[in-house]
């Protein structure tokens, strides 16, 4: 019994420790935003890392949602007679919903992994504990860019994938089973009203934030790991943690922000 | 080819590191015991010590990147423990560390990793960065390595990268960490006389953590030895060979004295390799 609550003190402390340490980090990480001087270049490098390269796979799921989307719509809604419906259906599910988690789901598999990675094996070979001895920061160095790139790209991708995917339903409704093409779309422009997009661009903007925060605070503190955070499977371990949080708390913040903004 | 060693026991200026009374531990075990030591402008001192006896903990302690739970680590007068963050980054950029696996950011070049100093410090133009690294690379022999990756050098040539990286911005004090750790003879005696020609040059303290025994003593004004969590003493190189004190005859038997402790040992030895 000592043991069991002995265990539930640990690892209460040790949550706690590592809460408290990634809270102070975003803090220094927000401070490096603000703090001159600023430099345009690593954020664009960080912003073609982040953004960019993660177009080709923002297309291509946010097309085979909006397809999936407007399958299962169409199968729903003819059911009631109201094919109609179709676009506000597509429109309102990408826009609030599927646009902005999705969206931040592969950009947390395709850059937050990369991240997370990257900063572990700095941390592992010195090169973070270099650039303190440098006396530069390495929230405003390394962190400051990734923090800016991400709160710039994931509304961005977020948009790119709600068009393509409305496209792509636009495509299985009326391309595959002949819905009225004005009703399509003037069912979602009569039905998507601004907060709906005011909703989707909130939680992309968090999103991003979530995602970098996660990522880059779990490689920078790689060496606190429990689970032994040193060498090649250290950082493949905590880059999974790293994943694995940042989705779960993307699904968390996506019902928090839905049921204050709702 | 120049010649390595010099007059040691140098006096020096005024102290510009002191560790008074420093105690750090990790869980259970204490690495540093009330450590004490003083380290002035101007000198080269040599830390040795066995594995694990912690050396490079107390390296730690003089860059800031650990807080003792006890004492104060005082650099330019400052306690390191209790400094804020920008009055540390003020010490640190007086500081110059090449480090054990040298820590290069391996996805710039040579030439962005020895310029990155001076491009994040400096308000210097591209211009000038260039003359100053070029400077650098070929101070250190190597001239024309700046447009390759770390991966692409050899770990002699990484090392004498990291040092030009170390001393680009002319720092006060210059830390090594284990410098010469897997390095060839030849290799080693080449970061030897750099650290030699440059130290000469740019006139910094030096901070060598070193096992490298007795060669690192051509270049120490000054060596104290770490063992069981002390500093048990603080020698010139001549009187720490000489030394009475069995914590250091027993480090200097165990690194200078023969492989075997007796003639039948070493014959054992032999003959066993032989059966």
């Amino acid at each position: 019994m000592m043991k069991y609550l002995e265990k539930i003190g640990d690892d209460f402390f040790y949550y706690l420790d590592q809460a408290g340490r990634m809270g102070i980090f975003l803090f220094h990480c927000l401070l490096g935003i603000l703090k001159p001087p600023y430099k345009l270049g690593p954020t664009i490098r960080q912003i073609h890392f982040i953004g960019a390269r993660s177009l080709f796979v923002i297309l291509f799921t946010g097309a085979f949602t909006g397809m999936v989307l407007a399958l299962q719509g169409y199968y729903a809604l003819r059911k009631v007679g109201s094919e109609g419906f179709l676009g506000s259906a597509v429109g309102l599910s990408l826009i609030r919903e599927l646009g902005p988690v999705l969206t931040a789901l592969m950009v947390v598999g395709r850059a937050g992994s990369a991240i997370c990675a990257e900063i572990g094996i700095m941390r592992n070979s010195e090169q973070i504990d270099a650039l303190e001895c440098m006396a530069i920061d390495p929230h405003k160095y390394l962190m400051a860019p990734k923090f800016i790139a991400g709160i710039i790209s994931l509304p961005l991708l977020t948009f790119v994938f709600d068009v393509i995917g409305i496209f792509g339903g636009y495509l299985v409704g009326v391309g595959m089973f002949g819905v009225n093409e004005g009703a399509y779309f003037q069912g979602m422009y009569s039905s998507v009203e601004w907060r709906d997009i005011h909703m989707g661009i909130v939680k992309s903007l968090v999103f991003g934030l979530l995602i970098i925060w996660i990522a880059a605070s779990k490689g920078y503190f790689l060496h606190f790991e429990r689970s032994g955070g040193f060498g090649a499977e250290g950082v493949s371990r905590t880059t999974t943690n790293a994943v694995v949080l940042s989705s779960v708390t993307i699904l968390v913040w996506n019902y928090l922000i839905t049921a204050i903004l709702l | 080819m120049e010649e390595i060693g010099k007059e040691t026991g140098k006096e020096g200026g005024k102290p510009i590191i002191e560790l008074i009374d420093v105690v750090k531990s990790f869980k259970q075990q204490k690495v540093l015991d009330r450590v004490s030591l003083t380290i002035r402008e101007g000198t080269t001192m040599v830390i040795v010590g066995g594995s694990g006896q912690g050396k490079s903990v107390l390296l730690k302690h003089m860059l800031g990147l650990l807080k003792p739970d006890q004492g104060k680590v005082l650099v330019f007068g400052r306690d390191l423990a209790r400094v804020s963050k920008g009055e540390l980054k003020d010490v640190r950029k007086e500081y110059g560390v090449l480090f054990q696996n040298v820590a290069l950011f391996d996805s710039m070049t040579v030439f962005d990793n020895v310029a990155l100093p001076l491009r994040e410090r400096t308000k210097l133009g591209e211009n000038e960065i260039r003359a100053q690294v070029e400077e650098k690379l070929s101070m250190m022999d190597l001239e024309g390595t700046g447009e390759k990756y770390p991966a692409q050098l050899s770990g002699g040539m990484k090392k004498r990268v990291g040092l030009a990286r170390a001393l680009i911005l002319n720092p006060r004090i210059v830390f090594f960490d284990e410098p010469t750790t897997g390095l060839d003879v030849s290799r080693s005696n080449e970061i030897y006389r750099l650290f030699y020609k440059t130290q000469t040059r740019l006139k910094y303290t030096a901070v060598i953590v070193s096992h490298d025994v007795p060669k690192i003593f051509k270049l120490a004004d000054y060596v104290a030895l770490v063992a069981d969590g002390k500093i048990q003493e603080c020698l010139t190189p001549e009187d720490f060979q000489l030394s009475e004190n069995p914590a250091i005859k027993s480090f200097v038997k165990e690194t200078m004295g023969p492989i075997y402790s007796s003639e039948e040992e070493e014959m054992g030895f032999y003959e066993a390799d032989q059966r």
